[in-house]
């Protein structure tokens, strides 16, 4: 149907945690102690396995302590509002121009021809290398910050919309137009609405990417962010507090796309009880 | 009731299709569907288009609801040409196109919403519609929480919301099984005493035909043409004994008899009453 490549969907076809599962949450849990465990194991005992040594790793406890620090310190709120600031505006510019433009690719044959040529290629390009230009592009260095997770977000948004889009049943819009419903009112009441659960996905994911981003992009400069204090870390040699600033990226990454999730959730109920009934 | 279609009034819904030809496919898929038809049907009546699958009497039915055109020749309803979808042309497809994400009361109402009509006026045309084809209790439900058969009630209830002067009908009970679909035969009969609307009702089955049509018209395919037509006078209101009459058998033995000498040596894949499917996108594209 068109060149482009198959969106990242993230269903799964297993059913979903119940609340009342206890077993399969203690599962859980066990696995995240047990790789925290091995992880310990592994930096006490200074684990060389020839081609990764783990002699610098800092241990479970060390990260802790880093974390505990880090917990008392008054930059902590800082890097947190300026990290969450520059993901947010990236994505929400990212959400807009991407659900509009997959949209209007996804309806508009022209669209497509004219628009997604140079989307594919800029597609595969890492945020890191984009690094240069959106110094030279952007007069202020926050800008180009905001830039680099703009282009971590907008891909996956853009495909699961152009996809979704593409998607919709063609007989539901037929019905719509026997109905009476004209270009606008299918575009809002048909198009809008079948492509939701795809676009849903998109941003979700999207999110997740944006943070992703966020050290490439805090080290073109900035005083503050997580993602500069990772990298900082990393250049002043504290090695617990890397590993401290990666899992905050990874939990802070992780719970704004479960945000995103549940707002999907709560604006579509109609789909969950689809997806339950199939 | 006042939201029933009292308005369609008598005399409206008259279809005039002279000589046309409708070509499905682009390029060398290109072929004829529909082969010089011609067809008068008056107002209020009810019309089974009978034949075997792929025989064009889908394709015949989407250039009635607008979504094809006809290459040669003409369609009218009422003497208008028709141009495009309208909503005083109703279509109900085999498989149930309710939106999914809007509650069987709202999808009720979406014809008098796109007439912009205020939402607690057409919320409760709605309800009395579903009243009328007994779904008044599932008004806040969403169409996947119910049976393949409240899914097709709830659809000619959103069709007949729109006063259609036409409803077109495209193998509507197919997808059904036996006991359903003989309640809604039944319940089709009953909505349309009340509401004399015209109905063209596209079916492969004979039983059915003959069951629910003063007229049938028997298709065969490639090109789609039609090949008979008879016109049924079992008196009204009918019920389940019909189909066990001899005049009923002796039809249905001669109806089978037409179908089973068109029959091609590999039956033709369905179409549908917006095209072939790699067409579907191009057409519709807004």
């Amino acid at each position: 149907m068109s060149a482009i490549a198959p969106p990242i969907v993230a269903v799964s076809s297993r059913r979903p945690l119940r609340r009342f599962d206890i077993r399969r949450v203690l599962l859980r849990v066990a696995s995240l102690a047990a790789c925290v465990l091995a992880w310990y194991w592994a930096s006490k005992t200074h684990l060389d396995l020839g081609i990764v040594t783990f002699d610098n790793v800092p241990s479970p406890l060390d990260v802790l302590q880093a974390a505990w620090a880090l917990l008392h310190s008054p930059l902590l709120f800082k890097n947190l509002a300026t990290s969450l600031m520059r993901v947010l505006s990236g994505f929400l510019v990212a959400a807009a121009v991407g659900v509009v433009l997959g949209i209007v690719i996804g309806r508009a044959r022209i669209a497509e021809d004219l628009l997604l040529p140079p989307l594919e290629v800029l597609r595969p390009i890492p945020a890191v290398a984009w690094i240069p230009l959106a110094i030279l592009m952007f007069p202020s260095s926050e800008l180009s910050m905001v830039f680099i997770t703009f282009t971590g977000a907008l891909f996956p948004i853009l495909l699961n919309t152009v996809h979704s889009v593409e998607a919709v049943d063609a007989r539901l819009i037929a019905s719509a137009r026997s109905l009476g419903g004209g270009r606008l009112a299918v575009l809002m009441e048909v198009i809008l609405p079948a492509a939701a659960p795809g676009i849903f996905t998109g941003l979700a994911i999207g999110m997740g990417t944006a943070w992703f981003c966020l050290v490439t992009a805090e080290m073109i400069s900035g005083q503050f962010g997580i993602g500069y204090y990772t990298w900082m870390s990393y250049t002043i040699q504290n090695y617990a507090d890397i590993v401290v600033g990666m899992l905050l990226i990874g939990v802070l990454g992780m719970g704004s796309s479960a945000l995103i999730r549940q707002a999907g959730k709560l604006l579509m109920p109609w789909y969950a009880m689809e997806r339950k009934k199939s | 009731m006042s939201a029933l279609p009292q308005s369609v009034q008598t005399g409206q819904g008259r279809i005039d299709i002279e000589h046309a030809h409708i070509r499905l496919g682009l390029g060398a898929q290109a072929f004829e569907a529909v082969h010089d038809v011609s067809i008068g049907i008056g107002p209020g009546e009810f019309v089974c288009v009978l034949g075997p699958s792929g025989c064009g009497k889908s394709t015949l039915l989407g250039a009635l609801a607008g979504h094809l055109h006809a290459s040669h020749g003409s369609i009218q309803i009422d003497g208008q040409p028709v141009e495009g979808p309208h909503p005083d042309r109703g279509l109900v497809f085999q498989h149930h196109t309710l939106f999914p994400w809007k509650r069987v009361v709202d999808n009720v109402a979406f014809g008098l919403k796109m007439k912009g009509m205020p939402k607690a006026e057409r919320r409760a045309r709605a309800r009395e519609l579903l009243q009328l084809v007994g779904l008044g209790n599932f008004e806040q439900h969403y169409p996947s929480q119910l049976s393949g058969g409240m899914q097709q009630r709830i659809e000619i209830a959103r069709v007949l919301i729109n006063h259609p002067r036409v409803m077109l009908m495209d193998e509507p009970f197919g997808a059904l099984d036996a006991q359903t679909r003989l309640m809604m035969q039944q319940l089709l009969l009953d909505v349309w005493t009340r509401i004399k609307t015209t109905i063209v009702f596209v079916t492969h089955d004979i039983d059915e035909a003959l069951f629910l049509a003063d007229r049938i018209l028997v298709m065969s395919p490639r090109p789609g043409r039609i090949i008979e037509e008879i016109t049924l006078d079992f008196p009204r209101p009918r019920d389940a004994g019909l189909v066990t009459s001899s005049r009923f058998m002796q039809l249905k033995r001669h109806c089978m008899a037409l179908l089973h000498s068109e029959k091609n040596a590999s039956p033709l894949p369905r179409l549908s009453p917006l095209g072939p499917p790699g067409a579907i996108r191009m057409q519709l594209a807004i």
